[in-house]
């Protein structure tokens, strides 16, 4: 026991090469910028370079300085820390840009701006969506799976220095994605806009982050792993699977941001929306039902409800969701019996979808007092409540003839919104409530009162956010559709454009209260962690060889 | 495994494993959500028996129903053309004169005017065809290229300034922007055109201004500012300002000799449907 609570030995393991990996990176880097003609692969390369720099700086001044030391001992809580921190930063700006593009919408003659072409709405709008997703997405599952592997393995992370890596490794693909398409460098796919050079540094960052976490679970001390981290590694290797597929493609040239995919036509409509669907899938539904699996019952000091559901969920869900894309295509030029199938195995991923939101739900049995006095856990349960709700619309909107009516309006928009905002953005608020003060060991949020706004403000515009696009949705949907006697369409488009003013308007408002909820969390997290120091709160706190 | 316990709470066993603190109930599958989804999945092979479903190495399975979304659509397609055929085969005979002087025409014309002019027109010129700044107002008595039947049908095939052979062309120079003119006589030249159309303006501005529209302007605009349909050049003299009647946005007109464009329509929409939107556009307005 003595010699290994000493063993505190220098900087992590993989720190060097990091350093040296940084400063051969800057190189290449600076050097790509100096040879390339092409403006913004100049300014990309620039970035990468910049970034190179200041990690080399870091880490030469760390490892100097004995600063950055290896604690084998301890659970590596710091890069939670980082990444709880960096989740709630890239809440506030995607959310918030999320409510331009819906002030655009509403008012697009004030928030139009000729003289900033990159703030035009189709600069934007991936900059929100790949913001929500990916960077408050992403970000609030690394850092949930890096601290539950720990406490649910009872073993540090494993790899040394590489947590780090997978950390600033996936902001700075972050930061040149959203750069990127402010700049307009994008392969013009959904939520896979990032070009060549980017999508092949997030390859990097992802195997590393999914040897961290293959790592982590070798080591493990306990006998069994556990439900979550079936559904975090289920996450991580899907999602690299569909990177690499959807992303296959040829660079214009070494030094030019632009590529063209492999894939043409109908067959690259389908790989897109394959990739598509399973970003729904695997990063928005397995990922945060990993969280749902670890923060409901740890808050409700409640069993899971059934292991055998989760068990039977688990692979019906992966099984049978990988095959749901082709539903985004019906009626276009993809074969009917492709439709057929994407439809039908839309609607059998029905109840496997289910058995997440009942196991969510009944671990509540014995605890539902908590709903009246934790507004954490009614967060999280109301979050589980509209995870319930849009993966029973999604098989319903998945019907061809739902979908004649459904696709392309505001009514997909509702339904997607109604499982980011209310499953993936609650179930991320619960987490973070949770973890904040077990990290920062804080006997609890500064203010229980503040989390009750929060989830008001939020839940009422969520509830007006969904409700305007259904009304936009569906009567855009029968505006598209309706003839004159005479066979002629009733309708001009613009004419369905204007006839929605009003829901846009309140689907702006539903999205700036999202976002002060957000912002009044923030506020509570800031105050919280500045607060003084309590003993630790949790048990799950103490460092894993003494529990061992 | 050795740890199961019964919980308090539900009297149910635990599965014996743990994981910081976290236990899992042995409860069964509920049966509702079993039976619900066997019904799924009973639903979809139903619907593969039925229809187009699984693909082979020659082709897919039809299905029993023999349902096909292509033909159905080929179906919708000719069944539309009947019902539109009628109308469109008395516009393709028709003269435009005609078309406006039968009530029956009209209004069947009138129908695919206003379908075709929501869809490709109304983009810039408004949904009630008003316009907007730079884009003309086709509801009034107000015309740049001639709004006879033939002039509106003309300017429709084949466009304003879009480079194409045909299109309707003319540029006013860039006075300022090009140096052909000095900002001090732009000024006093905004005066005359603020003069042209009955509003005060300063009388020295517009006595210097007066050769200076009669060497620059006039060619196109008249030489008393009336316009020339034939140039697209607006008549001056009225309340119908394009670009703007302020003084501003005169002066800019000027200065800069914006010039807007127009697609060109032929080749893209039928003969018969510029006929129909050539009625529309004049009977809905102060046609000439």
């Amino acid at each position: 026991m003595s010699a290994t609570t000493l063993r505190s030995a220098g900087p992590p393991a993989g720190s060097g090469a990091l350093l040296a990996i940084s400063v051969v990176g800057a190189f290449l880097a600076v050097l790509g910028a100096g040879l390339s003609h092409d403006p913004i692969f100049q300014l990309q390369a620039g970035t990468i370079a910049l970034a190179g720099v200041i990690a080399a700086f870091v880490l030469n001044a760390g490892m100097a300085g004995g600063t950055l030391q290896d604690h084998p001992d301890q659970y590596s809580d710091n890069v939670v820390k980082a990444g709880v921190i960096a989740t709630m930063f890239w809440a506030a700006a995607g959310l918030l840009v999320g409510v331009i593009v819906a002030a655009q919408l509403s008012w697009p003659t004030v928030f139009y701006f000729p003289e900033l072409g990159f703030l035009n709405f189709g600069r934007l709008r991936p900059l929100h969506t790949s913001a929500v997703i990916f960077a408050f997405g992403g970000n609030a599952l690394i850092a949930t799976s890096f601290y539950v592997v720990q406490r649910t393995c009872k073993a540090r992370l494993a790899g040394g220095i590489t947590p780090w890596f997978v950390f600033w490794g996936y902001q700075l693909f972050i930061v040149l994605a959203a750069t990127g398409y402010l700049m307009g460098a994008t392969q013009g796919k959904e939520y896979a806009e990032p070009e060549w050079y980017t999508d092949l540094w997030l390859t990097i960052v992802w195997v590393a982050y999914l040897l961290v976490f293959l790592g982590t679970i070798w080591k493990r001390k306990e006998p069994h792993i556990y439900v979550a981290n079936w559904f975090y590694l289920a996450f991580i290797v899907t999602i690299a699977l569909l990177h690499l597929v959807n992303n296959a493609g040829v660079p214009v040239g070494l030094l030019n941001h632009k590529s063209y995919g492999v894939f043409a036509g109908v067959q690259d409509a389908l790989v897109q929306w394959w990739y598509g669907h399973n970003a729904v899938g695997f990063f928005l539904t397995a990922g945060f039902l990993a969280m749902m699996y670890y923060f409901v019952p740890k808050r409700v000091e409640r069993p899971v409800y059934s292991y055998r559901l989760s068990i039977v969920h688990f692979w019906a869900l992966i099984f049978i969701y990988i095959w749901a894309g082709p539903h985004h295509l019906h009626y276009t030029a993809l074969p009917q019996w492709a439709q057929t199938l994407g439809m039908t195995f839309s609607i059998m991923l029905w109840m496997p979808s289910w058995g997440g939101m009942i196991n969510g739900l009944m671990t509540l049995s014995g605890a539902w007092d908590k709903l009246r006095t934790d507004p954490v856990v009614r967060m999280m349960v109301v979050s589980i409540a509209f995870y319930g709700m849009s993966t029973f619309e999604g098989p319903v909107m998945s019907i061809r003839a739902v979908n004649a009516l459904s696709h392309y309006t505001d009514w997909t928009i509702g339904h997607v919104h109604s499982g980011a905002l209310g499953w993936v953005g609650f179930i991320s608020f619960g987490a973070v409530y949770c973890l904040v003060p077990w990290l920062w060991k804080k006997p609890g949020m500064y203010s229980n009162k503040l989390i009750e706004w929060h989830f008001w403000i939020a839940t009422t515009g969520i509830l007006l956010y969904i409700a305007a696009m259904w009304v936009s949705g569906i009567m855009e949907g029968l505006m598209w559709r309706e003839y004159t006697p005479q066979g002629f369409l009733a309708y001009s488009f613009i004419e369905t454009v204007s006839a929605k003013h009003i829901e846009n308007v309140i689907r702006t408002v539903g999205g700036l209260m999202y976002l002060s909820g957000a912002l009044i969390m923030i506020v509570n997290m800031w105050k919280t962690i500045a607060s003084p120091s309590a003993a630790p709160a949790d048990a799950s706190a103490v460092p894993a060889n003494a529990i061992a | 495994m050795a740890d199961r316990k019964i919980d308090d709470a539900t009297g149910v066993e635990t599965t014996g494993h743990e994981w910081d603190g976290i236990r899992e109930l042995d409860n069964p599958l509920p049966r509702w959500w079993l039976w619900i989804w066997y019904a799924t999945i009973a639903f979809s092979i139903g619907y593969w028996v039925l229809m187009p479903a699984w693909p082979g190495l020659h082709g897919y399975t039809k299905g029993l129903l023999n349902k096909s979304d292509r033909a159905e659509v080929g179906q919708e397609l000719k069944a539309l053309d009947k019902q539109r055929g009628e109308g469109a085969a008395m516009l393709r005979t028709a003269s435009l004169e005609q078309i406006e002087k039968d009530p029956k025409l009209l209004a069947y014309a009138q129908q695919v005017g206003q379908s075709v002019f929501g869809d490709n027109c109304a983009t810039c010129h408004g949904i009630g065809g008003t316009g907007s700044k730079g884009y003309a107002n086709l509801r009034d008595d107000v015309w740049l290229w001639g709004g006879k039947l033939e002039d509106i049908q003309y300017t429709i095939t084949h466009g304003v300034r879009t480079g194409a052979e045909g299109a309707r062309m003319s540029q006013m120079p860039a006075f300022g922007r090009d140096e052909m003119l000095q900002p001090k006589q732009i000024d006093d030249l905004t005066e005359y055109v603020v003069n042209l159309s009955h509003r005060p303006a300063d009388a020295a501005a517009v006595a210097r201004a007066a050769p200076l529209f009669e060497a620059q302007c006039s060619a196109c605009h008249g030489p008393q500012g009336l316009g020339n349909q034939q140039l697209g050049a607006p008549n001056l003299t009225d309340a119908d300002w394009l670009f703007g009647s302020d003084r501003a946005s005169i002066r800019g007109q000027i200065y800069a000799g914006n010039g807007g464009v127009m697609p060109t329509w032929g080749g893209r929409l039928s003969p018969e449907t510029i006929k129909a939107l050539s009625v529309y556009i004049h009977s809905n307005a102060g046609g000439q």
